[in-house]
């Protein structure tokens, strides 16, 4: 029996609908399941399991491949810092460390209320506006240790329903790798990329 | 002579508020390409592709034609683009779809039109969410005006477009882990042969994997001609190319020019020169793959792929890493080690094995606990990933990873081996900032 919602259920089904074969539909399963519940249960994962026809060890080996499928609970807001060779000449090791003192926690762990999860991450494709930070995946570019402790002190504070991409470029970006032109409304809800149907949108411009 | 091209970015550039849009597209000649390209046959597309001399973008440079035309005879065929930009130093295709991405919807229309394909892929890195929303949403207005979906622009031949997002993982940028990755599977590279998925790819089936900038590049092709396209380009090096320039330079960004300048051109002219007055110490030429270069020896060559490969490294993707007299070589290697020992799929031993190797030594020479012997021991272990340290690499591995991670050795025991000897001499690093 489906341990998912309706709508959960209706979402894999559109889902499955993209693909010729139904295995294809994994990783975007993985997510949905990891969207229902807040991160990737044992539970979830044999959820996908049965959608497309695999053990639950198969999708287990599966997710464990992928560094974006978390196993385990995140915080509401996960911080995820670029130090690879381009950030890292601008100061990367710098906002990583103030993100750090800022949240009160190592990378890799997460604060006492579940709020804030750090992490350190690979090259995320914003080498032309270096150091950057994405909040569940939404990208802010040009970050400086003074602005990372402003923007954890805000994700505490201000503790958006979803956060977006454009609002925090301005609240807490400069340099951008190029020029974004025109704000998008779309944000992310959870831990997870906002991508339909198993991230949430709320318009595109 | 460093005049910006506008081809794959002239929409963009023109039209900063709304080059995403269809409107847009439509109302700047987009979408009449794709609509001719219905009409044509695959012999007609197949050799005018060979024509442009389209190389592929995302790093193997690729004659685009050829591989089409290595499309082996079963149906049903599959086009999957790659859009798993992840090489430190590339951010191109992450601009592509977020600015235009209809110009790849349409690019999409003629290559599947070429390669008999009636359902492509695009697989968009995890971390790209907007960008992928940005390529969705323009794949359903394509779909609404009826360019996608069945019988497109009114003929008998149907298309269907699935855009699938990543998981974070660099080595699904490989076509084959790719494939197994869009399949479902954890993402690690087939053993070869087959050598191109075109003989047998997604599904086992007859698959063309094409990157973001090459099918971008399609509608320009179409619409000027082959000739006039080549014209764009240097010599072999047809077309514009997109580079992507970070590091410390005043004007990091992604800039679309032909090949040919020289790399002092491309470093202080069209990136502004080194900043705050710094000096030039070495560059990644062509992502954080390929061997350095340095400015004693390399600065006034022609930035071509003949040129580059002579001397010892690679345009690849395009991005293109400048480090100023102020970086410690020993950290910037440690980090880009660091990334594809992270990123190693771990099939193969000499890479998961020497990629962590290589990255605990540099962190050891980095941290003061370097012994002299080190120096020769990076180059073994290299060695044992990248039999003889040849370039390009001989392989002992499924994949080019980690011959990938022997790059930045060769580089700096080539050319900074006193910088390395003074971090193992003085007891760690001597630049501020560094650990000692």
């Amino acid at each position: 029996m489906s341990r998912w919602s309706p709508e959960t259920r209706e979402r894999a089904r559109s889902i499955l609908a993209r693909y010729p074969e139904k295995r294809s539909a994994v990783m975007p399963l993985l997510y949905l399941a990891a969207a229902e519940e807040g991160y990737l249960t044992d539970e979830g994962m044999a959820e996908v399991a049965e959608w497309v026809g695999l053990t639950p060890a198969q999708v287990q080996s599966v997710a464990s491949f992928y560094t974006m499928y978390k196993r385990e609970p995140t915080g509401r807001y996960l911080v995820s810092c670029c130090t690879s060779i381009s950030c890292m000449l601008l100061g990367a090791d710098e906002v990583l460390a103030a993100v750090e003192d800022e949240a009160g926690v190592p990378a890799g762990e997460t604060d006492e209320d579940g709020v804030i999860t750090v992490e350190h991450v690979e090259c995320i494709g914003a080498c032309g506006g270096a150091p950057a930070v994405q909040v569940n995946y939404e990208l802010i570019e040009g970050v400086t240790p003074d602005t990372a402790r402003e923007l954890v002190r805000w994700l505490r504070s201000a503790a958006p329903d979803s956060v977006r991409a454009d609002e925090m470029q301005e609240l807490f970006g400069t340099r951008r790798s190029f020029d974004w032109a025109i704000a998008e409304h779309a944000g992310a809800v959870g831990p997870y990329p906002a991508f339909e149907p198993y991230g949430t949108t709320d318009g595109h411009p | 002579m460093t005049t910006q091209l506008r081809v794959i970015t002239r929409r963009m550039t023109e039209h900063p508020a709304d080059s995403h849009t269809l409107a847009r597209y439509e109302a700047t000649g987009g979408y009449r390409q794709a609509r001719r390209a219905v009409g044509m046959t695959r012999d007609e597309l197949v050799e005018l592709t060979k024509e442009s001399g389209l190389l592929g973008r995302g790093g193997a440079a690729f004659p685009a034609g050829l591989k089409w035309s290595f499309l082996a005879p079963a149906r049903p065929a599959y086009l999957v683009v790659n859009a798993d930009e992840s090489e430190p130093g590339t951010f191109k295709d992450r601009q592509l779809l977020e600015r235009d991405p209809h110009q790849l919807v349409e690019g999409i229309i003629i290559a599947a039109v070429a390669n008999e394909v009636h359902h492509a892929f695009v697989y968009v890195r995890g971390e790209y969410p907007k960008p992928a929303r940005r390529l969705q949403r323009a794949v359903d207005e394509a779909y609404a005006s009826g360019y996608l979906g069945e019988g497109i622009f009114g003929s008998d031949y149907d298309l269907e477009v699935t855009v699938h997002l990543g998981a974070g993982a660099y080595i699904c940028g490989e076509e084959t882990a790719l494939i197994n990755s869009l399949e479902g599977r954890r993402g690690e590279p087939r053993l070869k042969p087959p050598y191109f998925p075109a003989a047998k790819g997604l599904y086992m089936m007859p698959t063309i994997v094409n990157n973001v900038e090459t099918i971008s590049n399609l509608p320009h092709i179409l619409e000027m001609g082959p000739d006039a396209y080549k014209a764009l380009g240097h010599e072999e090096d047809t077309g514009s190319f997109l580079f992507s320039i970070s590091g410390h330079v005043n004007r990091p960004g992604n800039y679309e020019l032909p090949h040919g300048l020289t790399w002092r051109e491309l470093i202080f002219e069209v990136a502004g020169g080194i900043r705050d007055g710094h000096e030039l110490k070495t560059w990644i030429p062509g992502g954080a793959s390929a061997p350095w270069f340095v400015p004693g020896d390399h600065l006034d060559l022609p930035i071509t792929k003949n040129d580059t490969g002579k001397a010892g490294s690679m345009l690849g993707s395009g991005a293109v890493v400048v480090m100023d007299e102020t970086t410690c070589v020993v950290r910037a290697a440690e980090r880009i080690v660091r990334f594809f020992a992270h990123e190693s799929c771990g099939q193969c031993t000499p890479c998961r094995e020497g990629t962590t190797w290589l990255e605990m030594i540099l962190r050891r020479i980095e941290s003061g606990a370097g012994r002299e012997v080190d120096v020769d021991l990076l180059l073994e272990v290299g060695g044992n990933i990248s039999v003889g340290l040849a370039w390009p690499p001989r392989m002992t591995t499924i994949c080019p990873l980690g011959p990938s991670a022997v790059s930045p050795i060769i580089s700096i025991t080539k050319y900074f081996k006193d910088e390395l000897l003074a971090h193992i001499h003085g007891g760690g690093c001597p630049f501020e900032g560094g650990e000692r």
